[in-house]
């Protein structure tokens, strides 16, 4: 199973690896990343597997959310089925 | 495979245009529950709801953080007590009520449908005992939605149960009344009602239906609105599609939650409810979709073509994204719990005359209109009919949810709070149809050919 992880907000340091150690604090594998930065307004998008998760998938959306607040950030975690039913027949 | 742009769509549609699952809703048979006596009637139903829906509200919550999509209500629908109830007497029935109470209280959903009856050709003493104790079974309950269906295409109009329910309305207006009337918000008239609505209050678990079912409402105004902005200047050929295609990507995402709610409750799936449900949350509007379209504002002429328009794309859209659609699918019009009807009242522009139109080509009928305290009962029955009517001579639903707030007139405001939102009080006129409404009997079903 993979979740879609993004995180939107304005650039500021640090923000990858903040999220890149919450995943392996909690065992998700990171898949693929893209970004991109539009006039201070960072956008990222990580694929992740969720399998081998350590804690539940919903608290650890919770703890990235909680993680994206602290910065201003907002950071959510869903699992990949709702972007593929919602854009592909 | 996932692009960007489309992922960053979907989280726009939630994060700013107020995506959300309206509802799922648990239906529930009741039909192994009669007893003769009371009490362990009630005993059996209190079980039955709380065994079959336990995990209901976890599960949505589950659902909810795996898919980050908010699932606003949780909530359950029965079969229709009068059936359930019998020929047991008034006070049995409001014992019922408390039951249905408690049990949604123990499971923590947000509101219990089925204090119905259906009672469109005629009466049993059981469904007279249930509609004469609804006015005090609202006001002493909280979560407790009743509907009575009092008309269809194939029956006619039962216009005594018409009278009893303008009574019942105001009834329970003046037992609510420090309350706004809010009894008057948990109650509803249909015609043609579906068996597998899960919005509220009309919600509740046709006898045809299996033991248990997991129907799930949709929602989305914000986001048809802010697609047809995109869209621009397009054509209105144009723009159905962009409305179709909208719903379809919405009903999608109701076809996902449902299919895993049913899975994990171990309950069969029913039907996905296409509907535009709006919330006096701002960006989250029917009203608006429609100015958005070039009206300049909602209620203006123009408005019945434009909803027509939306309600048959936003159909043609989601069926295609759900195995199988039901309930009442269509644009809700309700007047208190959309900010874009609530700003037309204030500016003079929607009057209840030009609601009732718009209920001919959209789903559901005269909701959550606020009307003065001292509006007669036969006026409301007045009201009734002429929008039942609408619903049995074009075979569609339609349903009246009035509220005449007791001690308020014309220009005031009232304010339900949360979904329900706040409405100023329309405009009545103060024509008797008394003498029409006093002879009571049946109109005979419409023809079903020579249609002019």
């Amino acid at each position: 199973m993979k979740a879609v992880v993004t995180v939107t907000g304005k650039d500021s340091v640090g923000i990858i690896a903040r999220v890149s150690t919450l995943c392996s604090e909690y065992n998700a594998n990171i898949i693929d990343i893209t970004q991109s930065v539009l006039s201070e307004y960072f956008a990222m998008i990580m694929l992740v597997e969720i399998d081998e998760l350590k804690i539940p998938f919903a608290e650890f959306a919770d703890k990235l959310a909680a993680t994206g607040k602290e910065k201003g950030l907002d950071i959510r975690a869903m699992h990949e089925d709702i972007f593929n039913t919602m854009h592909h027949v | 495979m996932l692009n960007v742009t489309d992922i960053l769509e979907t989280i726009g549609m939630i994060r700013e245009e107020n995506l959300d699952i309206r509802t799922i809703t648990m239906g529930i048979s009741l039909l192994d529950c009669v007893s003769e006596d009371e009490n362990r009637l009630c005993e059996k139903i209190y079980d039955k709801i709380t065994r079959k829906a336990e995990h209901l509200v976890e599960v949505g919550c589950d659902i909810e953080k795996k898919y980050g999509i908010p699932i606003v209500n949780k909530r359950v629908s029965v079969t229709p007590v009068s059936i359930v109830g019998g020929s047991i007497s008034p006070d049995g029935y409001l014992k019922i009520a408390h039951t249905l109470q408690r049990a949604a209280e123990t499971l923590g959903i947000n509101f219990i449908g089925g204090y119905s009856a259906l009672v469109h050709k005629g009466m049993t003493e059981g469904e007279k005992n249930l509609i004469s104790v609804i006015p005090e079974a609202l006001a002493q309950t909280q979560l407790v939605c009743s509907s009575v269906n009092v008309a269809t295409t194939k029956a006619g109009i039962n216009m005594d149960a018409i009278r009893m329910m303008g009574t019942a309305i105001k009834r329970a207006a003046y037992l609510t009344r420090d309350n706004n009337s809010i009894g008057c918000a948990k109650l509803v008239v249909f015609a043609n009602v579906p068996e597998d609505n899960p919005f509220m209050a009309g919600a509740f678990h046709g006898v045809g239906e299996p033991d248990s079912v997991i129907n799930v409402g949709v929602s989305g105004p914000g986001v048809v609105a802010a697609a047809i902005r995109r869209a621009g200047d397009c054509n209105l050929s144009e723009l159905a599609d962009v409305i179709k295609k909208t719903a379809f990507k919405i009903t999608r995402v109701g076809q996902l939650v449902a299919s895993e709610a049913a899975e994990r409750l171990n309950t069969p799936f029913g039907i996905i409810d296409l509907s535009l449900a709006p919330t006096p949350a701002v960006g989250d509007s029917v009203a608006h979709i429609l100015e958005e379209m070039g009206l300049e504002s909602c209620g203006g002429y123009g408005t019945t073509a434009a909803l027509a328009m939306l309600n048959d794309a936003v159909k043609k859209g989601g069926v295609m994204a759900s195995s199988h659609v039901g309930g009442l699918s269509g644009a809700f019009i309700p007047v208190s719990e959309d900010a874009g009807m609530i700003a037309a009242v204030e500016r003079g522009a929607l009057t209840l005359e030009k609601l009732e139109a718009m209920t001919a080509v959209c789903s559901v009928g005269l909701d959550m209109i606020a009307i003065p305290g001292d509006v007669s009962e036969d006026v409301i029955c007045g009201i009734i009919a002429d929008e039942i009517s609408i619903g049995v001579a074009n075979t569609k639903t339609t349903a009246v949810r009035v509220i005449p707030a007791y001690g308020k007139k014309c220009g005031d405001v009232v304010n339900f709070g949360g979904l329900l939102g706040y409405s100023p009080i329309m405009d009545v006129k103060p024509y008797s149809p008394a003498r029409f409404v006093a002879r009571g009997g049946r109109i005979p079903a419409p023809i079903h050919s020579l249609k002019n």
